[in-house]
């Protein structure tokens, strides 16, 4: 065990222990309002302090905790539950229209970018934590499609693939019995870098209004309430922030863990 | 050469012909009439034909979308819904904020990704490379907009370095316009170049396990002369598809740095269109996006060939 | 005074022992072989001298070059050194160039480090250089990149670069390895001619008991980084003291002996096999040209019979295996196995891909390393309607492992458990398993050392003696396929020149190119075979 891998452990399922344990269990209401009580710096009684409206920020944090796991977690589930057959596919018909067109298709997708998505969702259904979900989610499609396929055609050109063929096993067996546990451990891996990549894509877009609307608590959009008050309450930026850098520290620590202790020579893509 | 850049602009084409035809169908899907809702519920039915005439939302969807496209082509992008004013002028006004922004912080973020990635690499294991390596590590998990707040804070509010927000355009020479995109360029950039300084190493440090690095060893060359000579050129391969990448990202990630600096770019521009359900000015910004992703990754292509002679002969 | 001389070399990587107390000396014009087996300690000997070792490498001992010991010397001295003193060739040339830089510049580049002359006169030496070691620049431009030449003619350019300065000793670490015999012959002749022109010392780092002994001056004989027997070439190769040296020669021209063949009648009909390649298209609408892999090939292998196919690489024949194999469906012409295609109505044919099977050279790309031996060499029970299961699949694994020289015990470890000669045991154990009656071996004792390989023909001898088995064996191993097969073709871009039985076709080639190839062969000279 690597030092990155325990320290990536650590800081993740610290997130993920909040994230579940506000489901029974915050030191405040997060939505309660308590004007009289607004923007108190961190003390014993509220340990981040207290917004604009009062509202206890460690409750809001515990919950955005959630939003935010669940908006990223659904949103590769979604990049890899249609990106990795699609990348299976294109490998096993190497060269053919198949392939071709989930190339063509993947080229297409990255040309849009998950804030380009979810503007047109937005402009085009109005706002909700769906969107980001969905804009996340269909640029981890190709993300998944082009590594899955990459590593499967090596795979392919392996020996150990031809002596399945001439043992009469077909592309989709292939592909399912040899190929995917092969690549397992790369897509564990990149999952966790996306994962990460997802966290920060969902406070970047629920802080300019495109992600979880009022009153779901969400950490981009705490941090777009204190922005007119980072003067004079910068707690209130602060700690939402380091949040976010946490998460996103833990999960790519993770990654990197995982990835020494799976197999060192992964390559993980990272943009 | 020649034939790959001429393959590489069908295909380049192609692209943005698709592309079109998706954000197209999207924003047909919308719900609801723009003429109706500009007019409200008490319009007239010939005010309202006549309106739609006006905006160009009569006649088929083939004919809308062709219509749309000719327009593009010659830099009319029609009329938008709210203001009346050309949707060109509005873009135009916008664009010479965000893609100096983004230029500006590509830029930064080179200059300050290439030297640390390759002295990393180049100390590989060493106290210099492992505190680049945490830095970056760091740099990757920090939310652009966020780090652009703590440079407000900081600079703008404590030190009172640089304007907190607000453009004041290029009429007053360039140095001005420079030192207001500053902040936010810098925002932009760190995150992007910790991305990019990794990948130069980690490329770089698979290009020194590679045997022609050994032969030019056997030459003589130091290890730092053959890392630079052999090394950097061979290692630009995988970091050009990374700066590729990062331009849309960039584009993307100025759109909501706009927002923190109030700048008067195009992200301002979309979300004003998005809450005003202004959908041509979102249709042709989201256009204009992708073009400006589909091109780069086309001048990507040819850069390649540029920096890689085995590509060059082939189509 | 010996130009090069390697006293009491001890090196560890980590501190694993790599070498133990080698020596060795080399004079002016002298060309010194080492030779050995994988993981006998050869390369690391030769970097040593180049002071190029991995990270974590610590070495002891002398190495003096002139009487000056390389081992004290500073990084910035043996900086020097390189290129200047001591050049050295590689094993890979497809590797060894920078893909990125004009072979001009990087000949050039060998000269203007040194500073040895102006950049004009540098230019000037680099074209002289290629053209000696036979890149005339009229044919070969400085501006070409490695990626336009062939294996050989890179392999010219590294050997250019490393005698550019005219070094007073080269070190080439398996330089021809990876090239055909042909070019391996060439590039010899180009070594040997340079040492007798310069007064170069060469010391020359090779698996290739043939190679070494028509070579060198001096022979090394390495095993596990220690040096086991050394002399004068003549004297070596007549009386060899050492065991392990005499069964390295015995192993590298070992010969077995195959059962008479029975040829009942064709068991393999291959009829005027077409096999094109769509090359990429060069203009955009043009029609893509195509490559002919494999030109009307015609053969007929009998029941029983052992036949061999030899050619270079890029010859077609691993192109024609698939075919046969049916992975890949043909453009003209036909593949029958008992009078049924391989291929039927562009699909393969199952029925008639179960009575083959295939061995691959790889032994370790060959296996997922995910799966257990027991599921590895059952794979291809996938071709039966009635694959068998419980206890009867149990006892022919336990058959099948033993038959190869395993234990059926292996049947519950991972591949990566076994050795490179084992993972091929293994993999003749899968061939096996469903008792084709066609094995198609595919370079697949090409990987292995020598000792290794003799160890796998005998089991393949024995097994034809136990299961009758009727093979194509694949190779570009000349003297492999001499003692394994009975018949033999020899094919050459995409065509079968010649085919005969395998000791007339060896002792009396009839085509031009047979006879090339034959000639460009090194040969093991007669030596002590029996002494003890």
């Amino acid at each position: 065990m690597s030092r990155n891998l325990i320290l990536g452990t650590a800081l993740s399922s610290l997130v993920l222990l909040a994230a579940l344990l506000s489901f029974v269990w915050t030191p405040y209401d997060h939505a309660t309002l308590n004007i009289p009580g607004k923007l108190q710096t961190p003390d014993p009684m509220h340990w981040f302090g207290t917004d604009h409206f009062g509202r206890d920020m460690f409750s809001m944090i515990m919950v955005g905790a959630r939003t935010s796991i669940a908006v990223a977690l659904v949103a590769v589930g979604i990049g890899m539950a249609l990106g990795v057959p699609l990348g299976l596919a294109a490998a096993a018909r190497k060269g053919s229209w198949l392939d071709e067109v989930i190339m063509r298709g993947n080229d297409l997708v990255f040309a849009f970018p998950s804030l380009v998505i979810a503007i047109l969702i937005t402009a085009v259904f109005g706002a909700g934590a769906i969107n980001a979900i969905i804009a996340i989610g269909i640029f981890n499609i190709p993300v998944f499609a082009r590594i899955t396929r990459g590593a499967a055609l090596s795979l392919w050109e392996r020996e150990f693939i031809l002596a399945a063929r001439v043992s009469g096993k077909g592309g989709a067996r292939i592909s399912i019995e040899h190929i995917l546990p092969n690549v397992a451990n790369l897509l564990i891996v990149q999952g966790t870098i996306q994962f990460s990549l997802g966290i920060l894509a969902e406070a970047g877009l629920s802080y300019v209004g495109l992600g979880a609307q009022p009153p779901t608590p969400s950490w981009g959009r705490m941090l777009a309430d204190a922005q007119t008050m980072v003067s004079f309450a910068p707690h209130l930026a602060l700690i939402p922030g380091v949040a976010i850098i946490v998460t996103v520290l833990g999960l790519n620590l993770l990654g990197d863990g995982l990835r020494d202790f799976l197999d060192p020579r992964i390559r993980v893509a990272r943009t | 050469m020649l034939r790959y850049a001429l393959k590489r602009l069908i295909s380049l084409l192609i692209s943005l012909a698709v592309a079109s035809v998706v954000i197209f169908a999207v924003i047909e899907v919308a719900p609801g009439d723009p003429a109706s809702f500009m007019l409200g519920v008490n319009a007239q039915p010939d005010t309202l034909a006549a309106l739609r005439a006006e905006l160009g939302l009569d006649g088929t969807k083939l004919q809308r979308y062709l219509n749309w496209v000719g327009g593009m082509l010659v830099g009319d992008f029609g009329t938008s819904y709210t203001y009346r004013t050309p949707v060109s002028q509005m873009i135009a006004d916008r664009l010479w904020v965000s893609l100096p922004l983004a230029l500006y912080a590509l830029t930064l973020s080179t200059l300050i990704a290439f030297p640390a990635g390759i002295y990393a690499a180049s100390r590989r294991g060493k106290p210099g490379d492992l505190a680049i390596m945490g830095a970056t590590q760091l740099g990757i998990a920090v939310p652009n907009f966020w780090f652009a707040m703590m440079l407000v804070l900081i600079f703008a509010i404590n030190l009172r370095w640089f304007n907190a927000g607000g453009f004041a355009g290029w009429k007053d020479g360039l140095w001005t316009g420079l030192h207001s995109l500053t902040l936010p360029a810098i925002a932009l950039a760190l995150p992007q170049a910790a991305i990019l300084a990794r990948v130069m190493r980690s490329a770089l440090l698979d290009i020194l396990g590679e045997d022609f690095m050994r032969t030019a060893r056997a030459k003589g060359l130091t290890r730092r002369r053959a890392l630079w000579r052999h090394g950097v050129r061979n290692a630009l391969i995988p970091v050009l598809t990374i700066i590729g990448l990062q331009f849309s990202f960039l584009l993307a990630g100025s759109i909501i740095i706009e927002q923190v600096f109030y700048l008067p770019g195009l992200g301002r521009l979309v979300f004003q269109a998005i809450s005003a359900r202004d959908l041509i000015v979102v249709e042709s910004v989201v256009m204009l996006l992708v073009f400006a992703v589909i091109t780069v990754n086309f001048l990507v292509d040819l850069a390649y060939a540029a920096v890689d002679p085995r590509l060059r002969n082939r189509t | 005074m010996s130009l090069l001389q390697i006293e009491n070399l001890s090196l560890s990587i980590h501190g694993a022992p790599i070498l133990r107390q080698v020596g060795l000396t080399i004079d002016p014009g002298q060309i010194v072989a080492v030779t050995g087996e994988s993981g006998s300690g050869k390369s690391m000997t030769a970097l040593a001298v180049m002071q190029l070792l991995p990270n974590g490498a610590v070495a002891n001992g002398t190495i003096q070059l002139d009487g000056q010991d390389l081992m004290q010397r500073s990084e910035s001295q043996m900086c020097a050194l390189r290129g200047a003193a001591i050049g050295m060739v590689f094993q890979e040339p497809m590797t060894a160039l920078n893909p990125v830089m004009r072979i001009g510049d990087q000949v050039t580049e060998t000269i203007l480090i040194h500073k040895a002359m102006s950049p004009a006169k540098a230019r000037e030496q680099t074209q002289e250089v290629l053209t000696r070691v036979g890149l005339p620049p009229d044919r070969f431009p400085l501006s070409r990149y490695p990626h336009e030449l062939s294996g050989g003619q890179r392999q010219r350019v590294v050997i250019a670069m490393a005698i550019a300065l005219r070094p007073r000793l080269l070190i080439a670490d398996e330089p021809t390895t990876a090239l055909d015999v042909t070019t391996q012959a060439q590039i010899l002749d180009l070594l040997k001619g340079l040492v007798r022109e310069y007064g170069m010392g060469l010391l020359m780092i090779t698996h290739d008991l043939a190679v070494v002994a028509d070579m060198a001056d001096q022979i090394i004989v390495m095993r596990h980084g220690e040096v086991v027997e050394r002399g004068a070439t003549n004297d070596l190769l007549r009386n060899m003291q050492h065991p392990y040296t005499r069964m390295l020669f015995e192993a590298s021209d070992h010969q077995v002996t195959l059962p008479d063949p029975v040829r009942p009648g064709p068991l393999l009909e291959v009829t005027n096999v077409v096999r094109d390649y769509r090359l990429p298209r060069r203009r955009l609408f043009e029609t893509p040209a195509r490559h002919r892999a494999v030109d009307d090939v015609s053969f007929t292998l009998s029941r029983g019979e052992r036949l061999g196919l030899v050619g270079e690489s890029g010859c077609g024949k691993s192109t024609l295996t698939r075919a046969i194999l049916g992975l890949e469906d043909v453009q003209g012409g036909q593949v029958l196995l008992n009078g049924q295609p391989v291929f039927a109505a562009h699909k393969p044919n199952l029925a008639v891909r179960r009575n083959m099977q295939v061995v691959f050279q790889d032994p370790f790309g060959s296996f997922n390393p995910h799966h257990r031996v027991g599921r590895l060499i059952t794979e291809p029970f996938h071709l039966l309607d009635t694959p068998p299961t419980g206890s009867e699949r149990q006892d022919r694994i336990s058959e099948m492992l033993t038959a190869v020289g395993l234990s059926p015990g292996d049947a519950g470890k991972y591949i990566h458990e076994f050795s490179g000669g084992q993972r091929q045991r293994i993999a003749i154990a899968r061939a096996l398993i469903i008792r084709p009656e066609l094995i198609l071996f595919d370079e697949a004792v090409s990987a292995l050392d020598v000792s290794v390989r003799a160890q796998i023909l005998d089991l393949l001898a024995e097994l034809c003696a136990t299961y009758d088995l009727t093979y194509l064996f694949i190779s570009h191993d000349l003297s492999v396929v001499r003692t394994i097969t009975d018949r033999v073709m020899v094919m050459q871009s995409g065509r079968i020149v010649e085919q005969g039985e395998t000791e007339a076709v060896f002792s009396n080639p009839q085509h031009p190119y047979t006879q090339k190839l034959i000639s460009a062969a090194p040969k093991l000279p007669d030596y002590n075979r029996g002494a003890a």
